[in-house]
Protein backbone atom coordinates (compact mmCIF):
# COMPACT_ATOMS: atom_id res chain seq x y z
CA UNK A 1 0.00 0.00 0.00
CA UNK A 2 2.85 2.03 0.66
CA UNK A 3 6.29 1.94 -0.73
CA UNK A 4 9.05 4.27 0.56
CA UNK A 5 12.36 4.18 -1.59
CA UNK A 6 15.61 5.54 -0.59
CA UNK A 7 14.72 8.72 0.94
CA UNK A 8 16.39 11.28 1.60
CA UNK A 9 15.82 14.44 2.90
CA UNK A 10 18.00 17.67 4.22
CA UNK A 11 17.36 20.51 5.85
CA UNK A 12 20.30 22.67 5.09
CA UNK A 13 23.15 21.13 7.14
CA UNK A 14 20.60 18.85 8.65
CA UNK A 15 20.28 15.29 7.03
CA UNK A 16 16.86 14.52 8.40
CA UNK A 17 16.57 11.52 6.25
CA UNK A 18 19.30 8.97 5.10
CA UNK A 19 18.00 6.30 2.04
CA UNK A 20 15.24 5.61 4.06
CA UNK A 21 13.31 2.20 2.31
CA UNK A 22 10.74 0.44 3.57
CA UNK A 23 7.30 -0.96 2.45
CA UNK A 24 3.84 -1.13 4.07
CA UNK A 25 1.19 -4.00 3.21
CA UNK A 26 -2.70 -2.88 2.88
CA UNK A 27 -4.00 -3.19 6.27
CA UNK A 28 -1.14 -3.58 8.34
CA UNK A 29 -0.35 -1.47 11.43
CA UNK A 30 3.16 -0.05 11.43
CA UNK A 31 4.80 1.54 14.14
CA UNK A 32 7.66 4.52 14.13
CA UNK A 33 10.17 4.33 17.02
CA UNK A 34 13.38 6.32 17.21
CA UNK A 35 14.51 9.40 19.72
CA UNK A 36 13.87 12.85 18.82
CA UNK A 37 15.28 14.27 16.15
CA UNK A 38 15.14 10.87 14.56
CA UNK A 39 12.99 11.67 11.49
CA UNK A 40 9.97 10.46 11.90
CA UNK A 41 8.04 13.56 11.58
CA UNK A 42 9.83 14.43 8.94
CA UNK A 43 9.60 11.07 7.09
CA UNK A 44 5.73 11.58 8.09
CA UNK A 45 5.34 14.36 5.97
CA UNK A 46 6.97 13.50 2.80
CA UNK A 47 4.59 10.24 2.88
CA UNK A 48 1.53 12.82 3.24
CA UNK A 49 2.78 14.94 0.81
CA UNK A 50 3.47 17.84 2.91
CA UNK A 51 6.66 18.65 1.59
CA UNK A 52 8.98 16.67 -0.87
CA UNK A 53 11.72 14.51 -0.15
CA UNK A 54 14.95 15.92 -1.45
CA UNK A 55 15.76 12.29 -3.01
CA UNK A 56 13.65 9.24 -3.31
CA UNK A 57 10.56 8.09 -3.89
CA UNK A 58 6.94 7.55 -2.07
CA UNK A 59 3.94 5.90 -3.44
CA UNK A 60 0.96 5.32 -1.43
CA UNK A 61 -1.69 2.97 -3.18
CA UNK A 62 0.25 2.63 -6.19
CA UNK A 63 0.16 6.30 -6.93
CA UNK A 64 3.54 8.57 -6.50
CA UNK A 65 2.73 11.11 -4.03
CA UNK A 66 4.85 14.04 -5.60
CA UNK A 67 3.01 13.40 -9.32
CA UNK A 68 -0.49 12.66 -7.88
CA UNK A 69 -0.10 14.58 -5.35
CA UNK A 70 -4.01 14.96 -5.08
CA UNK A 71 -5.47 11.91 -5.60
CA UNK A 72 -2.31 10.56 -2.76
CA UNK A 73 -4.46 13.25 -0.32
CA UNK A 74 -7.68 12.02 -1.05
CA UNK A 75 -6.29 8.48 0.36
CA UNK A 76 -4.83 9.45 3.42
CA UNK A 77 -5.98 10.60 6.81
CA UNK A 78 -3.54 12.99 8.75
CA UNK A 79 -2.88 13.81 12.14
CA UNK A 80 0.26 15.77 12.40
CA UNK A 81 2.50 16.24 15.56
CA UNK A 82 0.49 18.73 18.14
CA UNK A 83 -2.68 18.36 16.48
CA UNK A 84 -2.88 22.30 14.89
CA UNK A 85 -6.34 22.72 14.56
CA UNK A 86 -8.26 26.20 13.98
CA UNK A 87 -8.38 27.37 17.65
CA UNK A 88 -11.48 30.07 17.00
CA UNK A 89 -13.93 27.24 15.90
CA UNK A 90 -16.21 25.26 17.59
CA UNK A 91 -15.44 21.88 17.59
CA UNK A 92 -18.64 20.66 15.42
CA UNK A 93 -17.95 23.55 13.28
CA UNK A 94 -14.30 22.63 12.89
CA UNK A 95 -15.18 19.42 11.98
CA UNK A 96 -18.04 19.96 9.53
CA UNK A 97 -15.36 22.26 7.86
CA UNK A 98 -12.72 19.57 7.16
CA UNK A 99 -15.47 17.11 5.88
CA UNK A 100 -16.15 20.11 3.19
CA UNK A 101 -12.46 20.37 2.39
CA UNK A 102 -12.19 16.62 2.41
CA UNK A 103 -15.03 16.25 0.01
CA UNK A 104 -17.35 14.11 1.82
CA UNK A 105 -20.77 14.39 -0.16
CA UNK A 106 -22.78 17.20 1.07
CA UNK A 107 -25.81 14.89 2.68
CA UNK A 108 -23.79 12.64 4.69
CA UNK A 109 -21.68 15.45 5.94
CA UNK A 110 -24.16 15.70 9.50
CA UNK A 111 -24.14 11.75 9.80
CA UNK A 112 -20.05 11.36 9.29
CA UNK A 113 -19.19 14.27 11.39
CA UNK A 114 -21.70 13.03 14.51
CA UNK A 115 -20.40 9.70 13.99
CA UNK A 116 -16.81 10.50 13.83
CA UNK A 117 -17.37 12.39 17.00
CA UNK A 118 -18.75 9.54 18.51
CA UNK A 119 -15.53 7.55 17.91
CA UNK A 120 -13.04 9.86 19.63
CA UNK A 121 -15.55 10.62 22.10
CA UNK A 122 -15.97 14.51 21.92
CA UNK A 123 -19.63 14.33 20.91
CA UNK A 124 -20.03 16.42 24.80
CA UNK A 125 -17.71 19.22 24.05
CA UNK A 126 -19.20 19.42 20.11
CA UNK A 127 -19.95 23.51 21.09
CA UNK A 128 -16.77 24.28 22.80
CA UNK A 129 -14.43 26.11 21.18
CA UNK A 130 -11.42 23.73 20.29
CA UNK A 131 -8.39 26.30 21.81
CA UNK A 132 -10.10 26.07 24.94
CA UNK A 133 -10.06 22.57 25.16
CA UNK A 134 -7.98 20.34 26.91
CA UNK A 135 -5.08 19.32 25.43
CA UNK A 136 -6.15 15.56 25.33
CA UNK A 137 -9.75 16.56 23.90
CA UNK A 138 -7.68 18.86 20.90
CA UNK A 139 -5.80 15.36 20.58
CA UNK A 140 -9.14 13.67 19.98
CA UNK A 141 -10.41 16.14 17.58
CA UNK A 142 -7.23 15.76 15.98
CA UNK A 143 -7.68 12.37 15.60
CA UNK A 144 -11.30 13.19 14.48
CA UNK A 145 -10.25 15.00 10.76
CA UNK A 146 -7.92 12.22 10.27
CA UNK A 147 -10.85 9.99 10.47
CA UNK A 148 -13.10 11.69 8.83
CA UNK A 149 -13.38 10.76 4.73
CA UNK A 150 -12.61 7.16 5.71
CA UNK A 151 -9.42 6.78 4.31
CA UNK A 152 -7.97 3.85 3.66
CA UNK A 153 -4.64 5.38 5.08
CA UNK A 154 -3.94 6.49 7.72
CA UNK A 155 -0.88 8.44 9.30
CA UNK A 156 -0.60 9.09 12.54
CA UNK A 157 2.13 11.44 14.62
CA UNK A 158 2.47 10.57 17.94
CA UNK A 159 -1.56 9.84 18.14
CA UNK A 160 -1.27 9.37 22.23
CA UNK A 161 0.13 12.25 23.02
CA UNK A 162 -1.70 14.06 26.22
CA UNK A 163 -4.47 11.74 26.48
CA UNK A 164 -5.34 10.30 29.72
CA UNK A 165 -4.81 6.58 30.36
CA UNK A 166 -8.51 5.61 29.70
CA UNK A 167 -8.14 7.52 26.78
CA UNK A 168 -4.98 6.07 25.32
CA UNK A 169 -6.66 2.47 25.97
CA UNK A 170 -9.50 3.77 23.88
CA UNK A 171 -7.25 5.09 21.51
CA UNK A 172 -5.34 2.14 20.82
CA UNK A 173 -8.11 0.22 20.76
CA UNK A 174 -9.68 1.72 18.44
CA UNK A 175 -6.56 1.93 15.67
CA UNK A 176 -6.55 -1.85 16.81
CA UNK A 177 -9.78 -2.16 15.58
CA UNK A 178 -8.96 -0.69 12.42
CA UNK A 179 -6.17 -3.18 11.36
CA UNK A 180 -6.62 -4.92 8.53
CA UNK A 181 -9.38 -2.59 7.42
CA UNK A 182 -6.78 0.71 6.91
CA UNK A 183 -3.15 1.05 6.00
CA UNK A 184 -1.84 3.22 9.34
CA UNK A 185 1.74 4.56 9.91
CA UNK A 186 1.97 5.89 13.86
CA UNK A 187 4.91 7.15 15.88
CA UNK A 188 5.21 6.95 19.28
CA UNK A 189 7.36 7.31 22.09
CA UNK A 190 5.82 4.93 24.36
CA UNK A 191 7.35 1.51 23.04
CA UNK A 192 4.61 -1.19 24.86
CA UNK A 193 2.27 1.08 22.62
CA UNK A 194 4.11 -0.56 19.97
CA UNK A 195 4.01 -4.31 21.06
CA UNK A 196 0.55 -3.75 21.67
CA UNK A 197 -0.83 -1.83 18.55
CA UNK A 198 1.58 -2.44 15.96
CA UNK A 199 2.41 -5.41 14.07
CA UNK A 200 5.62 -4.19 12.56
CA UNK A 201 7.62 -1.59 14.51
CA UNK A 202 10.74 0.68 12.58
CA UNK A 203 13.25 1.72 14.43
CA UNK A 204 14.76 5.10 13.11
CA UNK A 205 18.18 6.57 14.46
CA UNK A 206 20.15 9.60 12.93
CA UNK A 207 17.51 9.45 9.85
CA UNK A 208 18.57 5.66 9.19
CA UNK A 209 16.60 2.86 9.81
CA UNK A 210 18.27 0.79 13.20
CA UNK A 211 15.79 -2.57 12.89
CA UNK A 212 12.80 -3.48 11.15
CA UNK A 213 10.52 -6.96 12.46
CA UNK A 214 7.77 -7.60 14.53
CA UNK A 215 7.80 -6.25 18.30
CA UNK A 216 8.40 -10.07 19.01
CA UNK A 217 11.05 -11.07 16.81
CA UNK A 218 13.32 -8.16 17.47
CA UNK A 219 13.20 -9.17 21.20
CA UNK A 220 14.01 -12.40 20.11
CA UNK A 221 16.76 -11.35 17.59
CA UNK A 222 18.52 -8.84 19.91
CA UNK A 223 18.25 -10.68 23.05
CA UNK A 224 22.21 -11.59 23.49
CA UNK A 225 21.34 -13.50 26.37
CA UNK A 226 19.01 -15.11 28.92
CA UNK A 227 18.86 -13.85 32.65
CA UNK A 228 17.01 -15.31 35.32
CA UNK A 229 16.79 -13.71 38.77
CA UNK A 230 16.81 -15.99 41.98
CA UNK A 231 16.17 -14.98 45.49
CA UNK A 232 17.50 -17.14 48.20
CA UNK A 233 19.07 -17.54 51.78
CA UNK A 234 22.55 -18.87 51.09
CA UNK A 235 26.07 -18.21 51.90
CA UNK A 236 27.55 -15.65 49.38
CA UNK A 237 31.07 -17.71 48.74
CA UNK A 238 29.24 -21.42 48.18
CA UNK A 239 26.49 -20.06 45.94
CA UNK A 240 28.47 -18.14 43.30
CA UNK A 241 30.97 -20.83 43.53
CA UNK A 242 27.80 -23.66 43.17
CA UNK A 243 26.08 -21.47 40.15
CA UNK A 244 29.44 -20.80 38.07
CA UNK A 245 29.69 -24.66 38.43
CA UNK A 246 26.80 -25.11 36.30
CA UNK A 247 27.07 -25.79 32.42
CA UNK A 248 25.91 -22.43 30.55
CA UNK A 249 25.89 -20.20 33.08
CA UNK A 250 28.08 -17.04 31.97
CA UNK A 251 28.05 -14.88 34.63
CA UNK A 252 26.65 -13.97 38.33
CA UNK A 253 25.60 -10.95 40.07
CA UNK A 254 24.81 -10.24 42.88
CA UNK A 255 22.53 -7.28 43.01
CA UNK A 256 20.64 -7.11 46.58
CA UNK A 257 21.51 -8.59 50.07
CA UNK A 258 19.05 -8.49 52.95
CA UNK A 259 19.24 -10.58 56.52
CA UNK A 260 21.16 -13.14 54.37
CA UNK A 261 18.65 -13.05 51.26
CA UNK A 262 20.49 -12.70 48.49
CA UNK A 263 18.87 -11.37 44.83
CA UNK A 264 20.89 -13.03 41.68
CA UNK A 265 20.81 -12.34 37.95
CA UNK A 266 22.15 -15.19 36.47
CA UNK A 267 23.33 -14.80 33.09
CA UNK A 268 23.31 -17.85 30.60
CA UNK A 269 23.77 -18.55 26.85
CA UNK A 270 20.93 -17.82 24.29
CA UNK A 271 18.62 -20.81 24.11
CA UNK A 272 19.50 -22.18 26.94
CA UNK A 273 16.40 -22.38 29.81
CA UNK A 274 18.91 -22.46 32.81
CA UNK A 275 16.01 -22.52 35.61
CA UNK A 276 15.39 -26.54 36.39
CA UNK A 277 19.17 -26.94 36.44
CA UNK A 278 19.81 -23.49 39.21
CA UNK A 279 16.55 -24.91 41.10
CA UNK A 280 17.47 -28.23 41.60
CA UNK A 281 21.34 -27.01 42.37
CA UNK A 282 20.01 -24.53 45.10
CA UNK A 283 17.14 -27.05 47.13
CA UNK A 284 19.79 -29.72 46.95
CA UNK A 285 22.49 -27.62 48.68
CA UNK A 286 19.91 -27.73 51.32
CA UNK A 287 19.07 -23.51 50.40
CA UNK A 288 15.76 -21.95 51.31
CA UNK A 289 14.70 -20.85 47.69
CA UNK A 290 12.39 -17.81 47.50
CA UNK A 291 11.95 -17.12 43.92
CA UNK A 292 13.07 -17.81 40.79
CA UNK A 293 11.97 -16.15 37.12
CA UNK A 294 13.46 -15.28 33.67
CA UNK A 295 14.05 -11.96 32.72
CA UNK A 296 12.51 -10.54 29.62
CA UNK A 297 14.71 -8.05 27.83
CA UNK A 298 12.02 -5.25 27.19
CA UNK A 299 11.58 -3.45 23.93
CA UNK A 300 12.94 -0.36 25.91
CA UNK A 301 16.16 -2.00 26.48
CA UNK A 302 16.10 -3.12 22.78
CA UNK A 303 15.17 0.13 21.59
CA UNK A 304 18.43 1.96 23.65
CA UNK A 305 20.89 -1.11 22.88
CA UNK A 306 20.26 0.26 19.66
CA UNK A 307 20.50 4.35 19.10
CA UNK A 308 23.07 4.01 22.10
CA UNK A 309 25.58 1.67 19.50
CA UNK A 310 28.86 3.49 18.31
CA UNK B 1 -15.17 25.64 -6.45
CA UNK B 2 -16.70 23.54 -3.35
CA UNK B 3 -13.68 24.10 -1.62
CA UNK B 4 -13.35 28.09 -2.45
CA UNK B 5 -16.64 27.97 -0.68
CA UNK B 6 -15.62 26.16 2.10
CA UNK B 7 -12.41 28.24 2.96
CA UNK B 8 -14.54 31.48 2.32
CA UNK B 9 -17.07 30.28 4.90
CA UNK B 10 -14.78 29.79 7.62
CA UNK B 11 -12.07 32.69 7.12
CA UNK B 12 -15.46 34.98 7.18
CA UNK B 13 -16.34 32.72 10.26
CA UNK B 14 -12.89 34.48 11.63
CA UNK B 15 -13.33 37.56 11.15
CA UNK B 16 -16.78 37.63 12.69
CA UNK B 17 -15.71 35.33 15.66
CA UNK B 18 -12.94 37.97 16.74
CA UNK B 19 -14.03 41.59 17.44
CA UNK B 20 -11.25 42.62 14.61
CA UNK B 21 -14.01 42.99 12.03
CA UNK B 22 -16.33 44.73 14.17
CA UNK B 23 -13.79 47.64 15.39
CA UNK B 24 -12.71 47.93 11.82
CA UNK B 25 -16.56 48.67 11.04
CA UNK B 26 -17.12 51.18 13.67
CA UNK B 27 -14.22 53.17 12.80
CA UNK B 28 -14.44 52.61 9.21
CA UNK B 29 -18.22 53.92 8.99
CA UNK B 30 -16.92 57.03 11.87
CA UNK B 31 -14.21 58.22 9.68
CA UNK B 32 -16.13 58.20 6.76
CA UNK B 33 -19.15 59.68 7.83
CA UNK B 34 -17.07 62.38 9.29
CA UNK B 35 -15.67 62.95 5.69
CA UNK B 36 -19.04 62.90 3.78
CA UNK B 37 -20.15 65.35 6.10
CA UNK B 38 -17.08 67.42 5.82
CA UNK B 39 -17.65 67.42 1.89
CA UNK B 40 -21.19 68.49 1.72
CA UNK B 41 -20.70 71.35 4.10
CA UNK B 42 -17.56 72.69 2.55
CA UNK B 43 -19.73 72.11 -0.85
CA UNK B 44 -22.61 74.17 0.05
CA UNK B 45 -19.97 76.46 1.83
CA UNK B 46 -17.86 76.80 -1.62
CA UNK B 47 -21.45 77.51 -3.61
CA UNK B 48 -22.92 79.85 -1.66
CA UNK B 49 -19.60 81.76 -2.30
CA UNK B 50 -19.31 81.12 -6.08
CA UNK B 51 -23.10 82.32 -6.31
CA UNK B 52 -21.54 85.72 -4.49
CA UNK B 53 -19.27 86.47 -6.67
CA UNK B 54 -19.78 85.05 -10.98
CA UNK B 55 -16.26 85.04 -11.44
CA UNK B 56 -15.36 81.86 -10.21
CA UNK B 57 -17.15 80.86 -13.74
CA UNK B 58 -20.17 78.86 -12.09
CA UNK B 59 -20.19 75.75 -10.09
CA UNK B 60 -18.21 72.56 -10.32
CA UNK B 61 -20.35 69.23 -10.54
CA UNK B 62 -21.48 68.00 -7.47
CA UNK B 63 -20.92 64.44 -7.61
CA UNK B 64 -17.54 64.67 -8.70
CA UNK B 65 -16.61 66.66 -6.14
CA UNK B 66 -17.84 65.69 -3.15
CA UNK B 67 -17.49 61.82 -3.95
CA UNK B 68 -13.91 61.87 -5.81
CA UNK B 69 -12.94 63.76 -2.36
CA UNK B 70 -14.76 60.62 -0.34
CA UNK B 71 -13.46 57.86 -2.46
CA UNK B 72 -9.80 59.66 -1.55
CA UNK B 73 -10.35 59.72 2.06
CA UNK B 74 -11.68 56.47 2.12
CA UNK B 75 -9.15 54.67 0.14
CA UNK B 76 -6.79 56.11 2.97
CA UNK B 77 -8.52 54.63 5.17
CA UNK B 78 -9.10 51.15 3.80
CA UNK B 79 -5.31 51.24 2.93
CA UNK B 80 -4.59 51.25 6.42
CA UNK B 81 -7.16 48.69 7.36
CA UNK B 82 -6.59 45.90 4.56
CA UNK B 83 -3.27 44.86 6.25
CA UNK B 84 -5.40 44.56 9.25
CA UNK B 85 -7.39 41.97 7.29
CA UNK B 86 -5.24 40.35 5.56
CA UNK B 87 -1.77 39.94 7.51
CA UNK B 88 -3.57 36.69 9.91
CA UNK B 89 -4.62 34.96 6.10
CA UNK B 90 -1.54 32.77 5.74
CA UNK B 91 0.85 34.07 8.75
CA UNK B 92 -1.71 32.40 11.11
CA UNK B 93 -1.83 29.31 9.79
CA UNK B 94 1.56 29.11 9.64
CA UNK B 95 2.70 29.84 12.96
CA UNK B 96 -0.28 27.76 14.37
CA UNK B 97 0.59 24.54 12.28
CA UNK B 98 -2.81 23.99 10.60
CA UNK B 99 -1.19 24.66 7.31
CA UNK B 100 0.16 21.20 7.49
CA UNK B 101 -3.21 20.07 7.50
CA UNK B 102 -5.04 22.21 4.95
CA UNK B 103 -2.32 21.32 2.72
CA UNK B 104 -2.70 17.72 3.02
CA UNK B 105 -6.15 17.79 2.50
CA UNK B 106 -7.40 17.08 -1.36
CA UNK B 107 -7.69 20.81 -2.10
CA UNK B 108 -5.80 22.85 -4.40
CA UNK B 109 -3.55 25.50 -3.16
CA UNK B 110 -4.76 28.00 -6.05
CA UNK B 111 -8.91 27.27 -3.82
CA UNK B 112 -7.04 27.96 -0.46
CA UNK B 113 -5.69 31.68 -1.95
CA UNK B 114 -9.11 32.48 -3.76
CA UNK B 115 -11.43 31.39 -0.62
CA UNK B 116 -9.19 33.94 1.46
CA UNK B 117 -8.88 36.20 -1.30
CA UNK B 118 -12.72 36.68 -1.94
CA UNK B 119 -12.99 35.96 2.37
CA UNK B 120 -11.58 39.36 2.78
CA UNK B 121 -12.49 41.34 -0.30
CA UNK B 122 -16.38 40.27 1.28
CA UNK B 123 -15.50 42.03 4.64
CA UNK B 124 -14.44 45.25 2.58
CA UNK B 125 -17.41 44.91 -0.02
CA UNK B 126 -19.77 44.91 2.73
CA UNK B 127 -17.92 48.34 4.32
CA UNK B 128 -18.39 49.88 1.21
CA UNK B 129 -22.21 48.74 0.81
CA UNK B 130 -23.02 50.15 4.12
CA UNK B 131 -21.75 53.84 2.43
CA UNK B 132 -24.64 53.21 -0.25
CA UNK B 133 -26.24 55.55 2.38
CA UNK B 134 -23.95 58.10 1.38
CA UNK B 135 -25.33 59.15 -1.87
CA UNK B 136 -28.55 58.31 -0.85
CA UNK B 137 -28.31 60.90 2.16
CA UNK B 138 -26.57 63.73 -0.86
CA UNK B 139 -29.71 62.84 -2.77
CA UNK B 140 -31.60 64.13 0.10
CA UNK B 141 -29.52 67.16 0.36
CA UNK B 142 -28.67 68.04 -3.08
CA UNK B 143 -31.65 66.38 -5.01
CA UNK B 144 -31.02 66.35 -8.73
CA UNK B 145 -27.50 67.59 -8.57
CA UNK B 146 -26.66 63.57 -7.67
CA UNK B 147 -25.81 61.49 -10.29
CA UNK B 148 -25.40 57.86 -9.08
CA UNK B 149 -24.17 57.23 -12.51
CA UNK B 150 -20.85 58.47 -11.23
CA UNK B 151 -21.19 57.16 -7.66
CA UNK B 152 -21.20 53.99 -8.84
CA UNK B 153 -18.97 53.83 -11.37
CA UNK B 154 -16.30 55.67 -8.51
CA UNK B 155 -17.60 52.09 -5.99
CA UNK B 156 -16.57 50.17 -8.94
CA UNK B 157 -13.04 52.03 -8.74
CA UNK B 158 -12.83 51.72 -5.35
CA UNK B 159 -13.66 48.40 -4.79
CA UNK B 160 -11.00 47.03 -7.50
CA UNK B 161 -8.14 49.30 -5.56
CA UNK B 162 -9.40 47.10 -2.46
CA UNK B 163 -9.41 43.80 -4.52
CA UNK B 164 -5.64 45.00 -5.60
CA UNK B 165 -4.66 46.06 -1.80
CA UNK B 166 -5.96 42.40 -0.68
CA UNK B 167 -3.97 41.15 -3.04
CA UNK B 168 -0.70 42.26 -1.97
CA UNK B 169 -1.81 41.56 1.44
CA UNK B 170 -2.61 38.02 1.08
CA UNK B 171 1.08 37.45 -0.71
CA UNK B 172 2.73 39.60 2.02
CA UNK B 173 1.36 37.03 4.24
CA UNK B 174 2.26 34.09 2.85
CA UNK B 175 5.77 35.16 3.24
CA UNK B 176 6.23 35.38 7.07
CA UNK B 177 4.36 33.40 9.94
CA UNK B 178 4.49 36.46 11.79
CA UNK B 179 1.36 38.07 11.70
CA UNK B 180 2.93 41.79 12.97
CA UNK B 181 5.77 41.41 10.57
CA UNK B 182 3.08 40.68 7.40
CA UNK B 183 0.75 43.79 8.62
CA UNK B 184 3.75 46.35 8.60
CA UNK B 185 5.21 45.14 5.22
CA UNK B 186 2.06 45.00 3.43
CA UNK B 187 1.53 48.78 4.97
CA UNK B 188 4.68 49.78 3.85
CA UNK B 189 4.52 48.03 0.17
CA UNK B 190 0.96 49.67 -0.38
CA UNK B 191 1.63 52.93 0.70
CA UNK B 192 4.68 52.77 -1.87
CA UNK B 193 2.55 51.15 -4.88
CA UNK B 194 0.11 53.67 -3.90
CA UNK B 195 2.35 56.92 -4.37
CA UNK B 196 4.59 56.04 -7.16
CA UNK B 197 2.49 57.82 -9.32
CA UNK B 198 3.58 60.87 -7.53
CA UNK B 199 7.29 60.35 -9.23
CA UNK B 200 5.26 60.84 -12.12
CA UNK B 201 6.68 64.65 -12.56
CA UNK B 202 9.93 64.21 -11.02
CA UNK B 203 11.05 61.66 -13.54
CA UNK B 204 11.30 62.62 -16.93
CA UNK B 205 10.56 60.09 -19.86
CA UNK B 206 9.55 56.62 -19.91
CA UNK B 207 10.37 55.87 -16.09
CA UNK B 208 7.90 58.60 -15.02
CA UNK B 209 5.46 57.08 -17.27
CA UNK B 210 5.96 53.50 -15.99
CA UNK B 211 5.77 54.99 -12.44
CA UNK B 212 2.69 56.91 -13.67
CA UNK B 213 1.23 53.26 -14.77
CA UNK B 214 2.13 51.23 -11.73
CA UNK B 215 0.28 53.81 -9.75
CA UNK B 216 -2.73 51.95 -8.21
CA UNK B 217 -4.40 55.98 -7.30
CA UNK B 218 -3.54 56.97 -10.96
CA UNK B 219 -5.77 54.19 -12.19
CA UNK B 220 -8.85 55.02 -9.81
CA UNK B 221 -8.97 58.62 -11.46
CA UNK B 222 -11.21 57.63 -14.29
CA UNK B 223 -13.45 56.14 -11.98
CA UNK B 224 -14.32 58.72 -9.53
CA UNK B 225 -15.20 61.05 -12.66
CA UNK B 226 -17.37 58.72 -13.90
CA UNK B 227 -15.67 56.65 -16.26
CA UNK B 228 -15.37 53.31 -16.86
CA UNK B 229 -12.39 52.47 -19.11
CA UNK B 230 -11.66 48.49 -19.80
CA UNK B 231 -7.89 49.62 -19.59
CA UNK B 232 -8.24 50.17 -15.77
CA UNK B 233 -10.20 47.68 -14.61
CA UNK B 234 -8.19 45.69 -16.47
CA UNK B 235 -5.02 46.58 -14.63
CA UNK B 236 -6.55 46.36 -11.46
CA UNK B 237 -7.55 42.94 -12.35
CA UNK B 238 -3.99 41.60 -13.95
CA UNK B 239 -2.70 43.35 -10.65
CA UNK B 240 -4.41 40.43 -8.42
CA UNK B 241 -3.88 37.62 -10.93
CA UNK B 242 -0.36 38.62 -10.62
CA UNK B 243 0.06 38.78 -6.48
CA UNK B 244 -2.79 35.44 -6.36
CA UNK B 245 -0.13 34.17 -8.58
CA UNK B 246 2.92 34.98 -6.48
CA UNK B 247 1.83 34.15 -3.90
CA UNK B 248 1.28 30.47 -4.82
CA UNK B 249 4.64 30.66 -5.70
CA UNK B 250 5.76 31.18 -2.27
CA UNK B 251 3.69 28.53 -0.81
CA UNK B 252 5.14 26.28 -3.09
CA UNK B 253 8.68 26.98 -2.35
CA UNK B 254 7.50 26.94 1.22
CA UNK B 255 6.67 22.99 0.74
CA UNK B 256 10.25 22.50 -0.92
CA UNK B 257 11.70 24.32 2.32
CA UNK B 258 9.82 22.19 4.66
N1 LIG C 1 11.70 22.67 9.17
C1 LIG C 1 12.90 22.22 9.57
N2 LIG C 1 14.00 22.94 9.31
C2 LIG C 1 15.21 22.51 9.69
N3 LIG C 1 15.45 21.35 10.31
C3 LIG C 1 14.40 20.57 10.61
C4 LIG C 1 13.07 20.95 10.24
N4 LIG C 1 12.22 19.99 10.66
C5 LIG C 1 12.98 19.04 11.23
N5 LIG C 1 14.29 19.38 11.21
C6 LIG C 1 15.41 18.56 11.73
O1 LIG C 1 15.32 17.27 11.16
C7 LIG C 1 15.63 16.29 12.13
C8 LIG C 1 14.48 15.30 12.24
O2 LIG C 1 13.37 15.93 12.79
P1 LIG C 1 11.95 15.25 12.98
O3 LIG C 1 11.00 16.32 13.40
O4 LIG C 1 11.61 14.48 11.76
O5 LIG C 1 12.24 14.27 14.19
P2 LIG C 1 11.22 13.32 15.00
O6 LIG C 1 11.72 11.96 14.85
O7 LIG C 1 9.83 13.58 14.59
O8 LIG C 1 11.47 13.83 16.48
P3 LIG C 1 10.43 13.93 17.72
O9 LIG C 1 10.40 12.59 18.36
O10 LIG C 1 11.09 14.93 18.62
O11 LIG C 1 9.12 14.39 17.19
C9 LIG C 1 15.92 17.03 13.41
O12 LIG C 1 17.32 17.12 13.54
C10 LIG C 1 15.31 18.38 13.21
O13 LIG C 1 16.04 19.36 13.90
MG1 LIG D 1 8.19 14.24 15.53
Amino acid sequence: MITVENLTKTYGQVRALDKVSFQVEEGEVLGFLGPNGAGKTTAMRIITGFMPPTKGRVTVGGLDVEKDNLAVRRLIGYLPENSPLYWDMDVQGYLHFVSEVKGVPRKDRARKVREVMEEVAVTDVRNRTVGKLSKGYKQRVGLAQALLNDPPVLILDEPTVGLDPKQIIEIRELIKSMAGKRTIILSTHILPEVSMVCQRVIIINKGQIAAVDTPGNLTERLQTSRQMEVIVRAPEKDLEQKLRALPGVKGIQISHHENGVLTVVVDSEKGKDLRPAVAQTLVGAGWELYGLRAIEMSLEEIFIQLVTEE
Amino acid sequence: MGNTWAIFKREMRAYFISPMAYALYVIFLLLSGYFFTVGISYYAHYSVMAMQAQQYGGLPPFTETVFRNLFGDVSIVLLLMVPLLTMRLFAEEKKMGTMELLLTYPIRDIEVVLGKFFAALAVIGLMLVLTFTYPLLAQYVAGDQMEYGVALSGYLGLFLEMAAFIAVGIFLSSTTENQIVAGVISFGALLLIWAVGWGEELVSGAIGKILAQLSLLNHFEDFSKGVIDTGHVAYYILFCVFFIFMTLRVLDSNKWRG
